[in-house]
């Protein structure tokens, strides 16, 4: 029981991560009817906001010690950051500790700047191609963003610690009345899943409860006709797609801690949120959320050692195998609707 | 001749030629001279090129014919590899049941891969394709199968070599120690001094090469044959062929294991070139590849596939090569400051940023030239001859004027 409890909450931030990225997917998917290959890209980007922001808040003054010596006798060198010495020692400090939170605030401009000239540049150029060559086009931006990122950042990874106040873990077995270090959690990864569940609530409240979402969710059946209605649904589709864009780059900030941030984690990621988004159901919203948590809960327990000692590596493909399996009994995925994408 | 159109006949001579001089022709510098870092005749590099055309040709069958994009076909280049590779194990270094095998595997797991990813189309499929092959990838670079059979199908990420200890049932004593033809070496190379030039002839390159055209000849047989005609019916509107009654999965299916059965050899000869079996071979980049080789040929064209394969092979050759020392060298002409700005943005595309190069070249084909070079020449040749077109009426209208 503890272990499959423990396995639950293991596969709930990987499942967090896979869910707003297939939540983005979808919304571009199913407002503007465009597979956007470089959504990845956009979770990669996301993240080194993060990295960018930890490394300019350690940009440092250099001065030299009076007293101390290093070990060649000379003077030693310190480096004080600039916003130690502007907010002073314990504020500067803090500012620094909590640079992954900060980076939120700086991401979410950063990516709906990015998502709307991904948009209007390149993207509202193939409507009406091809599905072949809009896979292929933001495929290329996939690769051309990534080899930016390896070409500034390096290929290795980067860490971006969480602030202090989020180091250790939970007890988690405990609350529920298990024995002590049964079942413990980290703190960042509860963070993250409360975090993604907020983003994902938000983006279904803006969708449900405001006339904008109404408007568009109107377009998103029949295009048409709310164009008829004398609607500039262009423009507010554009904004959806800065919208699923902050959303991607959002879940790759704060995942930072988890994992090191690299320029191919986009990739990792992409590969596996089609397979999600597919298997939830193209065009479904609440069906990308679920198969998100769904696969990153299964994933989790593949992972497990009793599992894997019976087929070892079956962590790598679980995902792919149940993928395959859903959609040849389902082959609209498990929330998908009939008529779309079935052309 | 040969049973195909005058037309197509000169392709495939032209191809010929150009396969069985590429020695001299892709070395046109001398040896030892500034410019012999463009020459690209290495045995190596071009083995490459035809096998990689191999490859182009058959994805060509699939994506140029029906338009169902697959972005899975490296898995079968690594299959085809891997069997190769063992046939080496089993029986010794002959390369002909290799390549037998290769395209006989990848044919099967086509087979399958096909029957189950063709039930959808479109972005289904292709995602589906991408799952296959993601994960045929992670099952050889774990070594899954392997692992639970207790000995190493695939030896997981160093990746899967032949040791002295490998039984090699039909290894003679006389048969030499490396990938061979009845003996006949793969490395084998003729080079040819002459006059501050160098030409290597190499028996691997050879063999590639008759095998690329005899796969060239088959494509240009399966563009023109009545199968050819269903598949570009397919690609044109799928609904309305399945509304006369007829059902097209059979023939999606067909084109997707021929075109498997391709990468499989292209797998096959990679591994005969040089006996080792990667599972990186079989990563969705090396998919992207494909695709992008195919596309900036030109889909569905005859030889547009080989002249992408070649033209990406050549450039990613050429441009890792070119460091900032180089780039240096050439701009050294410029005032200084200029120099270091061209240096500065160039470098970024030279080298390791040839990936770089690579997805804007991408990007710049969908957008711009969705036909691939074939169009882009096709759309030359047109401009040419509307200006001359253009030129005689106005002649003609002169000359009476007069």
């Amino acid at each position: 029981m503890d272990a499959i409890l423990l396995q639950i909450l293991n596969g709930l931030d990987k499942g967090s991560a896979y869910a707003l990225i297939a939540l983005g997917l979808t919304l571009i998917f199913g407002t503007l009817g465009v597979v956007n290959f470089a959504h990845g890209a956009l979770f990669m980007l996301g993240a080194f906001c993060a990295v960018s922001l930890q490394k300019l808040l350690q940009l440092s003054t250099v001065t030299l010690s009076e007293t101390e010596k290093n070990f060649l006798g000379q003077p030693l060198e310190i480096k004080t950051p600039y916003v130690v010495n502007w907010f002073g020692e314990a504020t500067g400090q803090a500012i620094i500790d909590w640079s992954v939170p900060l980076a939120i605030i700086i991401a979410i401009p950063i990516m709906i700047a990015i998502g709307f000239i991904m948009e209007r540049g390149l993207i509202k150029h193939f409507y009406k191609r091809p599905h072949a060559d809009q896979i292929l086009v933001t495929f290329g931006l996939a690769i051309v963003i990534q080899e930016l990122v390896k070409h500034y950042y390096g290929a290795n990874p980067i860490p971006t610690p969480a602030p202090d106040a989020f180091k250790g873990s939970l007890d988690f077995g405990v609350m529920l009345g298990f024995d002590p270090n049964v079942i413990i959690y980290p703190y960042w990864r509860l963070v993250y899943f409360m975090f993604a569940a907020v983003i994902i609530a938000g983006v279904f409240a803006f969708l449900q409860f405001t006339t904008f979402g109404m408007v568009v969710r109107a377009g998103m059946t029949d295009r048409e006709t709310v164009g008829l209605l004398g609607i500039n649904i262009d423009k507010r589709f554009t904004i959806m797609f800065g919208i699923a864009a902050a959303v991607a780059g959002l879940a790759g900030v704060m995942y930072g801690p988890i994992n090191s941030p690299n320029y191919h984690m986009g990739m990792d990621f992409l590969v596996l949120s089609f397979v999600v988004v597919v298997v939830g159901g193209m065009g479904s919203l609440p069906g990308a959320v679920l198969a998100g948590f769904m696969l990153g809960i299964l994933e989790s327990f593949a992972s497990m050692n009793e599992i894997k000692s019976i087929f070892p590596g079956i962590d790598q493909i679980i995902i792919y195998l149940v993928a395959i399996i859903i959609l040849l009994v389902r082959p609209r995925g498990l929330m998908g609707r009939k008529g779309v994408m079935e052309d | 001749m040969l049973g195909i159109e005058k037309r197509d006949l000169s392709l495939l001579v032209i191809v010929a030629i150009l396969a069985f001089c590429a020695p001299f022709i892709l070395n046109p510098f001398p040896t030892g001279s500034a410019m012999a870092q463009f020459n690209a005749g290495y045995p190596d590099l071009m083995q490459r090129f035809v096998i990689f055309g191999i490859l182009a040709i058959g994805f060509n069958i699939l994506f140029g014919l029906t338009g169902y994009l697959s972005f899975g076909h490296a898995a079968f280049l690594g299959l085809g590899s891997y069997s190769a590779v063992w046939m080496f194990k089993l029986l010794g270094y002959n390369v002909l049941p290799g390549i037998v095998l290769s395209v006989v595997v990848a044919g099967l797991f086509a087979l399958l891969i096909g029957y189950i990813s063709l039930r959808r189309s479109g972005i289904y499929f292709s995602i589906l394709t991408l799952a296959f092959a993601q994960m045929t990838f992670a099952i050889a670079y774990s070594d899954l199968f392997g692992k639970m059979l207790g000995f190493s199908l695939t030896n997981g990420e160093t990746g899967l070599q032949v040791y002295t200890s490998d039984p090699q049932y039909f290894h003679s004593d006389s048969a030499p120690n490396i990938p061979h033809l009845f003996g006949q070496e793969m490395q084998s190379t003729f080079t040819w001094d002459v006059a501050g030039w160098s030409f290597d002839f190499n028996f691997g390159y050879y063999m590639c090469a008759l095998i690329m055209l005899v796969m060239f000849y088959l494509s240009i047989r399966i563009f023109r044959s009545p199968f050819g005609l269903m598949l570009m019916a397919i690609k044109t509107n799928q609904t309305r062929l399945n509304y006369t009654g007829l059902n097209s999965r059979p023939y999606t299916l067909a084109a997707f294991v021929i075109s498997g059965m391709y990468a499989g050899l292209a797998g096959g000869l990679l591994a005969s070139m040089d006996p080792l079996a990667g599972a990186e071979r079989m990563q969705w980049t090396a998919s992207g590849e494909v695709v992008l080789m195919t596309i900036l040929g030109g889909a569905g064209t005859l030889i547009g596939p080989i002249l992408g394969a070649g033209f990406i092979k050549y450039f990613e050759n050429i441009f890792s090569k070119i460091n900032e020392k180089v780039l240096h060298s050439w701009f050294d002409f410029l005032p200084e400051s200029l120099e270091y700005g061209v240096v500065w943005v160039l470098e970024h595309f030279v080298g390791s940023g040839w990936h770089l190069t690579l997805g804007l070249l991408f990007m710049l084909i969908v957008i711009f030239l969705p036909g691939g070079l074939v169009e882009g020449g096709q759309k030359l040749a047109a401009l040419f001859h509307r200006k001359k077109t253009e030129d005689t009426p106005a002649d003609g209208a002169k000359t009476p004027a007069e």
